[in-house]
């Protein structure tokens, strides 16, 4: 409009800006402030919620190097197996003609909460094989049951014949059953955006590699990864923030018991079951910190848009 | 890649079908690469439906046979389903109420995103004045902000501002802690980034002409916005709203943090409950899950296309 008065653009952003402002920007300063501070925030303790963290001197209690590995073990395999499976449903699926049917049947978990999969899941991995579905398929095929959220207490299987104990931490039984589950719901994402990318590639590029005796792996290889790699990177990317930010699956399935805490469910128990909202915010800031990068490279591609849109 | 493959087409020739034992060789080929493709294929989709099957059929059987036999035996003659799991988790496990509540929590907060959104990213994307680009920005970098770590000031803000009013109708107080306004404030607020960034890419792609002629024509903002813009949009805000209903409908730990009073609690917050005092009663788990899967199913099914649409063009958050 010609003429706006100079206020007329602020009082449309009005509600917005207040909101942002008390429920993100203000937080976002007012914990970094508390994380520099004793349990209830009264006492300056410099950085020694920082050290607690790095020192992890109850592991007991707050185990906070099993859950940052943990954490990291999420990312890679959750982000890895998200990717690559939902690829790989993708490009069979776009093969079929059932295409939309196989799909749906793979989305559906995007749309119920977390809380929801993981009753469905804790009663897959239920202990007794005439309860847990994974347990009866087990002992179909001969194995022993395991109790796959319990490694710590879990007899021997053949899923653990390793035994649990003498396996490195975070790599624990327990964990990839957890992982499977995160999988379970975030492919569908994987395979939807995908598979979008996948239709957008010309379908004339890959006659003509076929009519050259291409094989369908060459093809997969050389021409859909090459051209999906910048959809594949945005998937990745929300996958990875899912990955740092996971919370409601770990706290309803385990708890965090057993060494599956991740950040978010010690930030959780350190703040408001403890009360300790030093440790609590400082966990908070590492999460914040572990964004950051991603955060930079997302405004990045984002301005990339702006300037070729 | 497309050079070699111009290249490839002069030197290669063309499969050739017509020569003898090509039928053969195209039922190895087909035996070779088609029917691992469909196994592969119909195998993940059947473990990928599995577990919500299992769920969906025990919450149609007794306690006894929960506890005894697997699900998948609910399908052996003597059929014996029942409707006293959803009857029991509706009326004695606070289900019924707590449906109620996520609905009150859902809808509004919905409507609030899409209205506040709407009117910023109009400004964000026809308005000129100063910081215009650094203030977008540092919306959509709000994005990434772990939603945890703006929860304990939140709730300390609120232990301060919450007067001791109950709120008519709908319970809870008025505002702050145990609220319902409290918490659809802070989940407007948690949806606003990616509410906002979406709404300014769709605005800013209309056509300007059209926008322009109507200032020209000597229409104010509101006319333009709800007459021209807010029309023009309904696809996306059809898949944002979509989106958001979702996320917070299936949202756990706003609620946990914000809602300390029971009557308050959503489906997810009381199911979280339910396992810690039920860990193995599955007649109550499954049908409580199930309960609260409705809804997203019901969405999902219905508006498959906006649904994915919404994904597409980036409406997924954490």
């Amino acid at each position: 409009m010609i003429g706006r008065r100079w206020w007329v653009p602020w009082l449309w952003l009005s509600p917005a800006l207040v909101l942002l402002g008390v429920f993100l920007v203000y937080p976002s300063i007012d914990t970094l402030r508390r994380s520099f501070y004793g349990p209830s925030s009264s006492n300056f303790v410099g950085l020694s919620n920082y050290k607690f963290i790095i020192d992890n001197p109850a592991p007991l209690v707050t185990d906070t190097h099993s859950a940052i590995l943990n954490n990291v073990m999420w990312l890679v395999l959750f982000t890895g197996l998200c990717v690559a499976v939902g690829l790989g449903i993708a490009v069979l699926a776009s093969r079929v003609r059932y295409e939309s049917v196989a799909k749906s049947a793979i989305f559906v978990p995007m749309a119920i909460s977390f809380v929801a999969a993981s009753v469905i899941w804790r009663f897959m991995y239920e202990y007794n094989p005439h309860v847990g579905t994974l347990n009866a398929f087990i002992t179909y095929l001969g194995g022993h049951p395991t109790a796959w959220l319990q490694n710590n207490l879990s007899p021997q299987a053949w899923l653990t014949s390793r035994g649990p104990r003498t396996l490195p931490e975070p790599i624990q039984i327990n964990n990839f059953a957890l992982i499977a589950v995160g999988v379970w719901i975030w492919t569908g994402f994987a395979m939807v955006v995908l598979s979008a990318g996948l239709k957008g590639i010309s379908s004339e590029m890959l006659e003509a590699a076929r009519v050259d005796g291409a094989n369908e792996w060459q093809i997969f290889r050389r021409i859909i990864i090459p051209v999906l790699s910048p959809t594949i990177a945005v998937v990745a990317t929300t996958l990875v923030i899912q990955a740092l930010k996971l919370f409601d699956l770990v706290w309803v399935m385990s708890g965090g018991a057993f060494k599956t805490d991740v950040i978010a469910t010690l930030f959780f128990r350190e703040s408001f079951l403890f009360g300790n909202f030093g440790v609590g915010s400082a966990l908070a800031i590492v999460l914040l910190l572990a964004v950051v990068p991603i955060m930079v490279v997302s405004i990045r591609r984002f301005q990339f848009q702006e300037e070729t849109r | 890649m497309a050079e070699e493959a111009r290249r490839g087409r002069i030197t290669m020739a063309p499969p050739s079908t017509k020569e003898a034992g090509g039928l053969l060789r195209r039922f190895l080929q087909w035996m070779g690469t088609r029917v691992p493709l469909h196994v592969a294929l119909i195998g993940l989709a059947i473990i990928w439906s599995v577990p919500t099957i299992a769920l969906l059929v025990s919450s149609f059987r007794t306690p006894q046979a929960i506890a005894s036999s697997g699900w998948w035996n609910a399908f052996k003659p003597t059929f014996h389903f029942t409707f006293a799991n959803y009857q029991n988790v509706l009326q004695h496990r606070g289900m019924a109420r707590a449906f109620v509540n996520s609905l009150v929590i859902s809808v509004p907060v919905t409507l609030l995103v899409i209205l506040v959104a709407a009117l910023a990213a109009y400004a964000f994307s026809w308005m000129r004045f100063p910081g215009r680009g650094g203030l977008f920005l540092l919306t959509v970098g709000m994005l990434v902000v772990p939603l945890q770590m703006t929860l304990i000031p939140v709730l300390r803000l609120y232990v301060r501002f919450t007067p001791n009013i109950t709120m008519p109708l709908i319970g809870g107080n008025v505002f702050g802690v145990s609220s319902f306004p409290g918490i659809w404030l802070a989940h407007t607020a948690y949806g606003l980034p990616l509410a906002v960034y979406l709404l300014r890419n769709f605005f800013g792609s209309l056509p300007r002409d059209l926008i322009e002629s109507a200032y020209l024509d000597g229409a104010s903002d509101l006319g333009v916005f709800f007459r021209i813009i807010l029309p023009l949009s309904v696809p996306a805000l059809g898949a944002l709203a979509i989106f958001q209903f979702l996320w917070v409908w299936n949202d756990l730990l706003v609620a946990l943090t914000l809602l300390g009073n029971p009557q308050l609690y959503p489906l997810t917050v009381n199911i979280t409950n339910l396992v810690n005092s039920f860990g193995s009663n599955y007649q109550v788990l499954t049908a409580a899950a199930f309960v609260s899967m409705v809804v997203p199913l019901f969405i999902f099914f219905a508006l498959q296309r906006y649904f994915v649409e919404g994904l597409l063009t980036g409406a997924v958050k954490g």
